[in-house]
């Protein structure tokens, strides 16, 4: 009797420890990233870093501007998402919708594996094939332009094609588990009704797992916002406007490629940088917490 | 429950405390404190000693005797071979204590000649009133900057200031200089790379680059250049290799022997000023520069990408 208490008491103990570290765990990383961050603001000044164009940390008279290193990152994300969230939902109604035993299995382990390589990899194929394909493209689209700067194909749109198959894996295994989750009478109402198939899957089964596909497309966000690797070797790793064939640097991989060498208030904007970005995870975050109450009172 | 989420909480602010204290000294901890603290017992032990123990024998041979401080200031891309060279000497004297600091090479020499530092790093050559102040110039590896383009270019010699033109992006194609109708695609380095720092500061093009592309690394330089047709890079000359085609500056080839020769305009001295000459300097920095010049020294400079003097 009295060992079984113990035995229980103990266990409580260290599932409780377990759970206290995880929150610990985000908790100093909070205040390790403001304790870093934050004073930079008020050195360079917030006008300055947040809204200046012109990034030269090493000039004689140094700038921090990272409004472009910004809306490269958020420009990028969207425009991956745009791509990704339509093909990765039109998987997810083929794997739970659509596909027969047999072809499903394949393509649900054809998405796993997807998810499971490295963002190196993505990185390595994305320089060595995407790349040249995209210089291909920018040499017949601006010819003999002089005014147009050729980056040799490493640019925003190879990011966005790299991000977008990267963002594929969260988005179709969400989505497909949460319209599994539809319960099987709202297809059979549908299909006496007489709506077809198709009918069915777009007008109600869709409809119905709408906050668990949105709580797929917030994390897709996520992945692409924290996506450092694989930008950091298509993306060209200049501080440009983020047009599609220009090279960019996104938040992620200013972070990256500058820390090795970076001294004094040039490293401490570095941690600003990483300050903004864990901002906007954050923000991404909140709004996937939002989305997941909100499906649950539905439901 | 309203108290024990009050323990969570009080739990996770005093871990939070915890790490945060020490995220910051570890941030601080350079590496010549962790050396300071590996020799410490041993200047401790040769501490009495230190007055009397310039008498030439130690010097020569019992060299674990030799205790002290040897401090430099200066140049910042002198950075990687001061700390590669620093942590082989001390690891053959351990006794001796070496502190960099970089401050930039005029700051180093203005240190020196206030007498606050034993050694001034300049990665340039000594200027004329740097000289008759009393330094002396000694020029200790030679750094050299290889510019490099894909195998299909038939561009191979290039003039500096064309070369500066392509980097400031006046020059944007390659039939411009005379090659085939192929845009040119300019790659660096990030900011911060003691190579961008060097290549831009010799070519006087500082803080003027319009780069398409800017990597973080040697290796990645020199595999979009050699992969990308029209691309135009540079890197330390001791990488190249058989997969992208080294330019010729005002007709000279970058070559070991060319820099030697001083006609190489990608090159520059990384130079350890002394008050007066080596040999009128105290042991630890005797033993210092015979370290450098030592086998030991040489491998270090080759090591980090340098070209030995002489």
């Amino acid at each position: 009797m009295k060992r079984k208490a113990i035995i229980e008491k103990t266990a409580k103990i260290i599932f409780m420890i377990c759970a206290v570290l995880a929150i610990f765990a985000v908790c100093s990383i909070t205040l390790y990233m403001f304790m870093k961050g934050a004073p930079t603001f008020q050195k360079v000044g917030v006008p300055e870093l947040l809204f200046g164009t012109k990034w030269a940390p090493t000039a004689k008279t140094p700038s921090y501007g990272i409004l472009y290193i910004i809306l490269s990152s958020v420009v990028g994300t969207f425009a991956s998402v745009l791509i990704g969230v339509p093909i990765g939902l039109l998987t997810a109604v083929f794997l739970s919708e659509i596909a027969k035993k047999h072809l499903g299995s394949v393509v649900r382990g054809a998405v796993e594996l997807l998810a499971a390589i490295p963002s190196v990899i993505y990185g390595l194929i994305g320089m060595m094939v995407l790349n040249p394909w995209m210089y291909q493209l920018e040499k017949s689209i601006f010819g003999s332009d002089f005014s147009h700067q050729f980056t040799g194909g490493a640019n925003m749109l190879s990011a966005i094609i790299v991000l977008a198959i990267m963002i594929l894996p969260t988005v179709i295994s969400v989505s497909t588990s949460s319209l599994k989750a539809v319960p099987g009478n709202l297809r059979s109402a549908s299909l006496a009704l007489g709506a077809t198939k198709m009918q069915t899957i777009f007008q109600v089964v869709i409809p119905a797992a709408k906050s668990g596909i949105l709580t797929g497309v917030v994390l897709g966000i996520g992945r692409a916002l924290g996506e450092a690797m694989a930008i950091n070797m298509v993306a060209g790793g200049a501080v440009n406007i983020p047009l599609p064939f220009n090279s960019v640097r996104t938040l992620t991989t200013q972070i990256v490629s500058e820390m090795g060498y970076a001294q004094g208030l040039h490293r401490q904007v570095l941690f600003s940088v990483g300050l903004v970005l864990y901002i906007f995870i954050m923000i991404v975050n909140f709004i996937l917490l939002k989305a997941r109450k909100k499906g649950v009172g539905e439901l | 429950m309203k108290k024990k989420l009050l323990a969570v909480l009080c739990a996770t602010g005093l871990l939070t405390a915890a790490l945060t204290g020490c995220g910051n000294s570890e941030a601080q901890t350079t590496s010549t404190t962790e050396t300071a603290e590996q020799t410490e017992t041993t200047v401790a032990e040769t501490q009495e000693t230190e007055d009397t123990q310039a008498t030439e024998e130690t010097a020569a041979e019992d060299t674990a005797n030799l205790s002290g401080t040897i401090s430099l200031a200066g140049s910042t891309s002198m950075e990687k071979l001061c700390e590669a060279m620093s942590e082989s000497f001390m690891e053959k004297y351990p006794g001796i204590t070496v502190t960099v600091e970089y401050t930039g090479s005029g700051a180093g020499l203005e240190s020196l000649a206030s007498g606050s530092v034993d050694i001034g790093n300049a990665s340039r050559h000594l200027k004329d009133e740097e000289l008759s102040g009393g330094a002396v110039e000694n020029v200790v590896a030679i750094d050299g900057i290889a510019v490099i383009e894909d195998k299909e270019n038939t561009v191979t010699d290039i003039s500096a200031e064309d070369l500066a033109k392509i980097y400031t992006g006046e020059i944007s194609n390659w039939s411009e200089l005379g090659g085939k109708d192929e845009a040119i695609v300019v790659i660096g380095r990030e900011a911060g790379s003691g190579t961008r720092d060097a290549f831009e500061e010799l070519l006087e093009v500082a803080d003027n680059c319009a780069y398409a592309q800017e990597l973080d690394s040697t290796g990645a330089v020199l595999a979009k250049v050699a992969s990308t047709p029209g691309a135009i890079g540079y890197v330390s000359l001791d990488v190249v290799d058989d997969s992208v085609i080294a330019i010729s500056i005002d007709g000279t080839e970058p070559t070991e022997e060319k820099i030697l020769e001083g006609n190489y305009l990608l090159s520059r001295p990384f130079v350890m000023a002394t008050n007066g000459e080596i040999s009128a300097q105290n042991d630890l920095v005797k033993t210092w520069f015979d370290f450098i010049k030592s086998e030991d020294g040489k491998s270090v400079i080759s090591q980090v990408g340098l070209i030995i003097p002489e």
